[in-house]
């Protein structure tokens, strides 16, 4: 196999060293392919045979050839376009709130320092306890089981926002601001011009996190409380005895999560383009 | 701004009558409750509008607090500051403000870094565009306005970060060892090209350093601090004509003026 390191012994000759770094990557790519075709060929096994230890049983586990139909059969069943969209309106309520209740109050608390004595102390008490468990209360608090969900989702999204934002406005060097104000600026310019796109990294950063615990937080309260929903229909999935289906869920939810959190990566690193240089040069 | 005349381009006007700075008995304490200390102690002094006059002293002596303290970042516990006549209140965009290294918004291109104080004094686009480009053309980056701050080196980053403070036509730039962290044949560049930007610009530049051979090459007047708390232990006057070179730091007045300053910050340490 062709490792890196020799690809460096060539060193001098940039075509043959490309050249071989190329194969490398590519025999890279073959061996993870390998690894994952591997995997399921295992699981397949073990599912066929019914392989029990003991502490953990294989026995109602489908295997991977019983996902295809159930896949097949999910995508074109009228409730899919359903559970999704259900999922994704109470994400997108509860996240975006989250966002702009934990960007301005992370703004606030991060420049603020009577702000931050008036708003975090309440909000530190809060922050240990995982969203999860505010499912019995916000089935209590809200009267409507949509609203409950959407409000799990927002606590699940809003300490990373506010967190990471605070961080990101404290992290702001104040030689920066002491710049813009010997400039000329005052007042909101001041937040908009450096503060900011100053702390910009690092509330992407926390959107994304937000982003993933959102996806958790629905995922757990919809199961609870829920009608419709991804999750609702995972749980579902077992209730009726329906195992492929409870795989395909699970397969949904990852993907769901994995593309909305890569989606605002993206988002944000194309509203940054300056970002990736400053990283590199440090 | 409309009193000042174009600074930058076409008939230069060699004697502005802005920029006269007055200290007085300034004293200022920084640090938090038990490490609060006095980093100025009473200081006096005054510079005439166009002069360029350097604040040498030893390392954590309280330069920087003195160019802070005029700035209008820090408060001062006692005594006044004034420029033309003016009390020191806060920061002020006529007192211009340059520091070591990594000042500029990383997040803005090389133009709108320069034509920044513009957009903040409420400037159109593309007016404030046109004397960003003069700008840079006068500090030597023509063609560089699209590129982002990391994208170019530590000189000519520095070369940004003075037309940058240049843009708001300030009646005092305050440079705080602007060239300290580059090797030192850019640095001698940079200084030739503070000068021609000086002669042409003709304001009041306050620098600080603690490079004795850059005070003599730059200042019209050198003011020597004592560690802290500072006070002013001399104030040189340099009678040498600009620009200065290499034979003239070779020359007798030359090498009595560095000894001299090398006496005085020996024994302020």
């Amino acid at each position: 196999m062709a490792t890196p390191f020799a690809a460096n012994q060539s060193a001098g000759r940039p075509s043959v060293v490309q050249r071989r770094a190329h194969g490398a990557l590519r025999h890279r790519w073959i061996w993870r392919g390998m690894s994952v075709l591997v995997s399921l060929l295992l699981w397949q096994l073990a599912s066929t045979y019914k392989v029990s230890i003991g502490l953990v049983t294989m026995e109602n586990v489908p295997a991977p050839s019983e996902l295809v139909p159930a896949f097949w059969q999910i995508l074109h069943s009228p409730k899919l376009p359903t559970h999704l969209l259900a999922s994704i309106t109470r994400v997108l309520t509860g996240f975006s709130l989250a966002a702009v209740v934990g960007m301005s109050a992370g703004l606030a608390i991060g420049r603020y320092r009577a702000v931050e004595d008036m708003l975090l102390p309440p909000l530190e008490v809060l922050r240990p306890i995982p969203a999860v468990a505010w499912i019995p209360l916000a089935i209590l608090m809200f009267p409507s089981s949509e609203a409950s969900m959407m409000f799990i989702t927002f606590m699940g999204a809003l300490f990373p926002i506010l967190l990471n934002t605070i961080h990101g406005v404290e992290g702001v060097d104040p030689r920066l601001i002491a710049t813009a104000r010997s400039l000329g600026t005052r007042g909101l310019s001041l937040f908009t011009e450096v503060i900011i796109p100053g702390a910009a990294p690092a509330i992407v950063t926390g959107l994304s996190i937000g982003m993933g615990t959102a996806w958790f937080c629905l995922i757990s309260a919809e199961m609870i409380a829920g009608q419709y929903g991804i999750g609702y229909f995972t749980w579902q999935s077992y209730t009726l005895q329906n195992y492929s289906d409870i795989i395909v869920g699970m397969l949904l939810i990852g993907a769901l999560g994995m593309l909305s959190s890569v989606l605002i990566k993206r988002v944000g690193l194309s509203l940054m383009p300056w970002y990736r240089l400053t990283e590199a040069r440090r | 701004m409309n009193e000042l005349p174009n600074l930058v381009s076409g008939s230069v006007e060699t004697e502005s009558s802005f920029g006269q700075v007055e200290v007085k008995a300034l004293s200022v304490e920084v640090g938090e409750a038990a490490e609060r200390f006095t980093a100025l102690d009473r200081l006096n002094f005054a510079l005439s509008p166009g002069e360029f006059v350097c604040v040498l002293g030893p390392s954590g002596c309280g330069k920087s607090t003195l160019l802070g303290a005029i700035a209008g970042h820090l408060i001062p516990n006692e005594g006044q500051i004034f420029v033309d006549g003016e009390l020191v209140l806060g920061p002020h965009r006529n007192r211009g403000l340059v520091f070591q290294q990594h000042t500029l918004f990383p997040w803005k291109r090389v133009i709108d870094n320069v034509a920044f104080g513009l957009k903040m004094s409420g400037t159109g686009r593309a007016e404030r565009y046109r004397e960003a480009r003069e700008l840079l053309d006068l500090v030597g980056l023509h063609g560089f306005e699209q590129r982002f701050p990391a994208q170019l080196s530590g000189g000519m980053q520095q070369r940004v970060e003075i037309a940058r403070a240049l843009i708001n036509r300030p009646r005092v730039l305050l440079m705080d060892e602007p060239f300290g962290a580059l090797d030192a044949q850019t640095r001698r560049m940079m200084q030739d090209l503070v000068l021609k930007i000086w002669m042409r610009v003709r304001t009041t530049v306050l620098f600080v350093t603690h490079d004795i051979d850059e005070a003599l090459c730059l200042a019209d007047r050198i003011l020597v601090l004592s560690h802290r708390p500072a006070t002013i232990v001399a104030d040189i006057t340099v009678p040498l004509a600009k620009p200065r070179d290499e034979d003239m730091t070779m020359s007798p007045e030359f090498i009595e003026i560095k000894r001299h300053c090398m006496t005085l910050l020996r024994n302020s340490t």
